[in-house]
This record gives structure tokens, C-alpha cells and sequence, in this order.
């Protein structure tokens, strides 16, 4: 099964370590919150999405199925 | 789960004075020759006693199990009247189809839209048509705990009161209908914030999943209907499909009621049908037409004119009916600063929980304000535009997305208006604020209880 990333918008404080961790599939808008690829996450970055996933301090960061 | 049905709640009776309802009887008449209003009283007598009621329509139909009503909703293609139009047979049967205990049903008359007074209207004065299809609803799904969510009014809240006690002094219902207060917040009636409320929570929307279909009310599966949709579903259990679909079009059947803002004056409650033409709702000429209230979208009135009152023909133009509100801009009237004033409250409703919207939304209503205003910053409309392209779709609940429909239907239908405030003339006449507001909009976060 494919995996997306998402973010809570409700717990996400804006941190913007995510987007540290991972520009490829994520950027900053310009007050700090993190603009998420709805993309599949392509098979190299998996590992680097997981740990994206892993540091966000606000735990607001997930990785989902990709809706059929 | 907060309430009573028999004592009112406490707290301010801001909203009193809306619960004057205005009902525009006269054009179901003139449209329908001969055949009575379908949710509304014929003439304006208020209708909270259960014997005329049941004079009128008889004993709410129970089918005497779960599921058999599904069947004739989905033939009526009844489809929820609170705003998405989503097909109501599926939500009533993916309730019934799922497990584990119970689910919990509840009507949703949390009517937050200052433009909108339909569900009000409704409850004042055919409360027993939404209680029967309250109850109709639970049997039809299997659940036995039901909520009627309401925003907090005195006299609407002693008269559902009254209205409920009455049926269950005749032994009408299976369940017990708990009311639900809902605070005076844009944002209350959204599902999930329905769904926090009634567990006891503050009525802020929650992210989804779980969504309050999967894990509502105090963690149960909850069914969650416009109490519009409820009172056509008590009409579908009596009179079939068929007497349903015998009005409105094809694709989008039945009869609906509607928040009409006239340009010369009046606003009133109609019941209309789906496909009806919006010229023969709103008197026009009008500078622009509001269509589906303050997440719904400008029309040019030339525009507004051909068109019908429906989905088909309004959701190619980035329009819907949603709970039907229409208003008619007056030719005297800046477009661009009703806008303004209506962004500027949709941002101060903003629940402040998600970065995209409380970020985005006060620096959009600046914008449109400046705007608004003679030789706006240059900048101002492009910063507009990266805003809303921004906030979009970035939110727990849709009140981003809704804002920026709004806000950029303005930019569409009052370019002209702006090219003449880039040079400092406006083509309104009047300042005298014609969308309506609520008198006091919150400025802090205390009053989502």
C-alpha cells in the first residue's frame, strides 16, 4: 500500500522541522506551516519520510494510505 | 449531551430578535396553485401543537425494524439540505451497516450563517415534521439515542421543549430526544464540532479521521442530519418516493426552503423546489447575486438571471445551492465592501486552531478591506490572490475553503468595481451594510461552550 503524507492541521505548531527533514515532499508557507505533497511518497524517500514522521515535536505529522 | 428538552439552557438570548421567522408563504402559493407548502404551515400560524399536526399529517410511519426506510429514501433521492447535498440514503445506510453498539442520531438546526434563517424558520414552526423524522431516522438505523442541536434561544428552545413533551405524553417515540445547545459560532454546526459538543467538549471542528460517522458523540457511530432533511424524510416515510420526486428536477427532487435577501427590503423564508428559476425568487436587477451564503459565491445578475436553483446549473460556474441562501446586492451598494464586511467576520470565525486559517484569513479580510477603500495598495489584490491559492484545502474543516470561494467570487464579478477604486471612485451610492451580520461578533474564545 502506497502512503501519502498529512498533517493535523490542529496540532501542527508550525515548527517547520519536517520541512528540514524532508524539502522534497514538503515546503513552508510563508508563516512556518508545512505545504504537504499529496503524492504518493516516491520509494527512496520513504525511509526519510518516516523519520520526518518520527521528529515532529508536535506529533502532527503521519503517514496515510493513499486514497483509492 | 448537555440539556434537558424541559429546562432552557442559560446564557445570552443574542439571537432573539432573528427568531422572528418571515415566512413568504405567497410564492409557494402563486407557484403551486392548489397544493400546500410541504415543510411549512400553510399560512403563518405556528404549529408547535402535536394535534394539529397529527390532523394534518398522522402518526410518524414506523416501519417496525431497522433499514426498511432506506430503501424508499434512496427512490426519493433525497439529499441532505444543510449545505453538501450529499445523498442521505447512503449515510442512513452505511449507519445501519456498521458495527458494534448502537449509533447515535442528531438533528442539526445549529443554523450558524447569519444569511441563513431557514432551520430556524423550520423548527419554530413545523418542529413535529423534524421530530418525526428524528425518530424515523434512529429506527431506520438502529439507534435509540438521538439529539436535536440547537443554538441557544430561549423561546425556541421552550417551545421544542413544549413540542417534545407533548409526544411523549402520547407515547409517540421510541427515544427520548435530548436537545443539544450549540454556541452562537459560524462554525457550530459543522459535524464535528457538533460532535465535540454533544461529548461534552467545546463545539470546535476536530480533524478527520475519525469522522463523527465512524466516532461521534462520546466515542459512538453518529448519524448526523439537517433537521431539513429530517423534516423531508418524515414526508418521504408517509407519502413514497413518487410524491417526492414530484416536484424539483430530475436529478436534484423535491421541494427546499430558501433564505431570500431582496434588494428593496424584505428578507423571508420561502419554500421552493430545485430547479426553480432564480429570477423568480429574487426580484432583480441587482448589482450581483449571492448564492449559498457566506461560502457560496457572487453571481453576476445578469448571470443569476437564467439560471435555475441547482447544482446541474450552478456548480460549473463554481456556485451551489448549499442551505439556500440567495441575496440580491442592491445596485446602490460596493460589492467589494460587502465582501470586506463579510470576510472580516468569517475570519474573526475562524477557530483559530489550524496555522493556514488563522494565518490567511485576517490578512485576506485586510486585503479585501483595502480593497474596499479608494487606491488600494497595488499590491494588495495579488497578495489576495497568493492568500487564497494558499489556504485552501489547508484546514481541519472546510472554513477555509469556503472563505476563499467567497472571496473569490468578488474578484471575479467586482473586477470592474475594483478598477474604479484603483482609480479612487466607487460605484456604490450607499454605505449602509446590506448582508447581515450577527450585532456582536466574538472576539475571543471563550463562548465555544
Amino acid at each position: 500500500m502506497r502512503k501519502q503524507l498529512r498533517v493535523n492541521p490542529i496540532d501542527c505548531a508550525g515548527h517547520g522541522l519536517c520541512a528540514e527533514l524532508l524539502p522534497e515532499l514538503i515546503t513552508l508557507d510563508e508563516w512556518g506551516y508545512p505545504i504537504v505533497s499529496g503524492e504518493p511518497v516516491p520509494r527512496g524517500l520513504e525511509r526519510h519520510a518516516r523519520r520526518a514522521v518520527a521528529d515532529c515535536p508536535a506529533l502532527a505529522l503521519f503517514l496515510a494510505d493513499v486514497p483509492r | 449531551m448537555t440539556h434537558n428538552a424541559t429546562l432552557p439552557p442559560p446564557g445570552p438570548d443574542r439571537q432573539a430578535d432573528q427568531y422572528a421567522p418571515a415566512l413568504m408563504t405567497n410564492r409557494w402559493r402563486d407557484s403551486h396553485p392548489g397544493v400546500p407548502p410541504r415543510l411549512l404551515p400553510a399560512d403563518s400560524r405556528a404549529g408547535v401543537d402535536l394535534q394539529p399536526h397529527m390532523e394534518r399529517f398522522g402518526p410518524p410511519p414506523y416501519r417496525g425494524a431497522p433499514g426498511r426506510l432506506i430503501g424508499e429514501v434512496e427512490a426519493a433521492g433525497l439529499t441532505g439540505r444543510g449545505g453538501a447535498a450529499f445523498p442521505t440514503y447512503r449515510k442512513l445506510a452505511a449507519m445501519a451497516a456498521g458495527r458494534g453498539p448502537a449509533p447515535m442520531v442528531v438533528g442539526n438546526g445549529a443554523e450558524g450563517e447569519p444569511a441563513s434563517n431557514k432551520d430556524k424558520t423550520l423548527l419554530w414552526f413545523s418542529p413535529h415534521l423534524v421530530l418525526d423524522g428524528l425518530q424515523l431516522a434512529a429506527e431506520a438505523v438502529g439507534s435509540v439515542t438521538v439529539g436535536l442541536y440547537v443554538h441557544r434561544n430561549l423561546r425556541l428552545y421552550e417551545r421544542l421543549g413544549v413540542a417534545i413533551a407533548q409526544r411523549a405524553a402520547a407515547g409517540l417515540d421510541a427515544a427520548r430526544v435530548e436537545l443539544i445547545e450549540a454556541p452562537l459560532r459560524f462554525l457550530a454546526g459543522e459535524e464535528s464540532a457538533l460532535a465535540s459538543k454533544a461529548s461534552g467538549g467545546p463545539a470546535l471542528p476536530r480533524f478527520k479521521p475519525p469522522r463523527a460517522s465512524q466516532r461521534g458523540v462520546a466515542g459512538l457511530r453518529t448519524l448526523v442530519q439537517n433537521v431539513e432533511t429530517l423534516a423531508h424524510l418524515a414526508l418521504i416515510a408517509r407519502h413514497g418516493a413518487a410524491w417526492f420526486r414530484s416536484v424539483g428536477t430530475q436529478d436534484e427532487p423535491g421541494s427546499m426552503l430558501a433564505t431570500l435577501h431582496q434588494a428593496d427590503g424584505p428578507t423571508g423564508v420561502v419554500e421552493t423546489t430545485l430547479g426553480t428559476p432564480i429570477a423568480d425568487l429574487l426580484r432583480l436587477p441587482a448589482r450581483a447575486v449571492l448564492v449559498g451564503g457566506y461560502h457560496g459565491a457572487w453571481l453576476p445578475a445578469e448571470q443569476a438571471r437564467r439560471l435555475p436553483l441547482a447544482n446541474a446549473a450552478l456548480r460549473p460556474l463554481g456556485a451551489a445551492v448549499g442551505a439556500g441562501v440567495l441575496a440580491a446586492l442592491p445596485g446602490d451598494r460596493c460589492g467589494l465592501a460587502e465582501t470586506a464586511r463579510v470576510a472580516r467576520y468569517l475570519a474573526l470565525e475562524s477557530a483559530g486552531q489550524c496555522g493556514p486559517c488563522f494565518n490567511g484569513l485576517p490578512r485576506m479580510a485586510g486585503a479585501l478591506e483595502a480593497l474596499a477603500g479608494p487606491r488600494p495598495d497595488p499590491r494588495a489584490r495579488a497578495d489576495l490572490e497568493r492568500w487564497s491559492e494558499l489556504v485552501g484545502g489547508r484546514g481541519a474543516c472546510h472554513h477555509p475553503d469556503g472563505t476563499v470561494r467567497f472571496v473569490r467570487s468578488a474578484l471575479r464579478v467586482f473586477a470592474d468595481e475594483m478598477d474604479h477604486h484603483a482609480r479612487g471612485s466607487c460605484t456604490g451610492t450607499s454605505g449602509r451594510p446590506f448582508l447581515p451580520l450577527p450585532q456582536e461578533t466574538p472576539l475571543d474564545n471563550t463562548d465555544w461552550r
